[in-house]
């Protein structure tokens, strides 16, 4: 067993919203020059660069989890994460169609699908920036089917937040975690949400100068999305510790 | 004006009848966001929304809200169907926009 130092929530390119210079290898790069240990690769609505920076943390040890930034009908934001970029592109296959609209770049921003060398291989055409027509609960099942986690994003956040748009978390919605946005230390994350689920804090990097400015460290036997998972259910000696 | 009356006056649907058609309705509440409803609407408006997640009744159940309006001609979840049935929530649906819909409101209330 050992710490894992994760930031499981960091945008690419591809995210309309995203910087330009959020590219797989500079992201990579950011990773290891401030030592974390896992990432996951977030973007709305879409995965096509979760497999490049995975292939660019590789290289420095470091595991990029593919993931995905999906938003309900709700216009709430759920965080997948996977170990297998199959299981993230079989989502985005679920998603992307039921996905209204195509992206206007001058007006949303570029959505570039990059390889693992930083090389530009096309524009995704979809609007990522808008809102599947599936339910939360949908969203969540859809993921757990695929052998996810689900993760509630920025919860506490009123824009795109559980919290803001649904006004309390479902009772009975199954979801992995709680991510707490960076404006919000652990024990105010705590007091916000109570004891229940368990709480992760993660950066929503969108410039590479925010990646690993929130974060959370594991205890965990691999850096994976199965090990994070049994860690929320305190599963042996696997934990959350800060 | 009681609820009655306010679906008459707007032509609504309604989708969900179980509740009190007679209570005095006290003004509108127009907002998607439920925790931005939770912290703002007063007791007895009518709520004009799109959202349709389950937790719309809850939210009108705490704020002991006379409806929800649905619109667009939106349906609400099978969910929140369901909790506003047991919870006595009524739900009311118009084709119309939120726009439209507060407009009217806003001008039966205001005088």
């Amino acid at each position: 067993m050992k710490t894992f130092r994760a930031d499981l929530h960091v945008h690419t390119c591809l995210s309309p919203c995203a910087d330009i210079l959020m590219s797989p290898r500079r992201i990579a790069d950011a990773a290891k020059s401030l030592s974390l240990d896992l990432l996951g690769v977030c973007d709305h609505n879409a995965a096509d660069n979760a497999g490049a920076v995975a292939e660019a943390a590789a290289r420095f040890g470091i595991r990029a989890l593919p993931g995905m930034e999906v938003t309900s009908r709700e216009e709430v934001h759920v965080l997948a994460l996977f170990d297998e970029i199959e299981s993230a592109l079989r989502l985005q296959e679920l998603v992307q169609p039921v996905l209204a609209g195509e992206n206007q770049p001058e007006i949303f921003g570029l959505q570039v699908v990059a390889d693992a060398e930083d090389e530009v291989l096309g524009f995704c055409p979809k609007l990522l920036a808008g809102a599947a027509s599936l339910s939360l609960a949908e969203v969540v099942e859809a993921i757990h089917d695929l052998g996810g986690l689900a993760v509630a994003a920025h919860a506490d956040r009123e824009g795109f937040g559980l919290l803001g748009h649904l006004g309390f978390i479902p009772e009975d919605l199954p979801l992995d975690a709680l991510e707490i946005s960076p404006r919000l230390s652990r024990a105010e994350g705590r007091r916000l949400f109570g004891p229940k689920r368990p709480l992760v804090a993660s950066s929503d990097a969108h410039f590479l100068g925010d990646i690993g400015r929130s974060s959370t460290t594991f205890w965990l036997e691999a850096g994976t999305a199965a090990e994070i998972g049994l860690a929320f259910r305190g599963f042996g000696e696997r934990r959350i510790l800060e | 004006m009681t609820l009655k009356e306010l679906a008459g006056l707007l032509t609504l649907n309604v989708i969900q009848p179980q509740g009190n058609f007679d209570v005095v309705v006290t003004g509108g509440y127009t907002s998607d966001l439920l925790s931005d409803v939770m912290g703002n609407a007063k007791e007895r408006n009518v709520w004009i929304t799109c959202q349709t997640h389950e937790n719309i009744a809850a939210v009108a159940k705490l704020k002991n809200l006379a409806a929800i309006i649905l619109v667009n001609g939106r349906k609400p979840d099978e969910a929140a169907l369901k909790k506003a049935r047991e919870e006595k929530v009524v739900i009311l649906g118009t084709p119309e926009s939120e726009f439209a819909i507060s407009g009217v409101l806003y001008n039966h209330f205001k005088k």
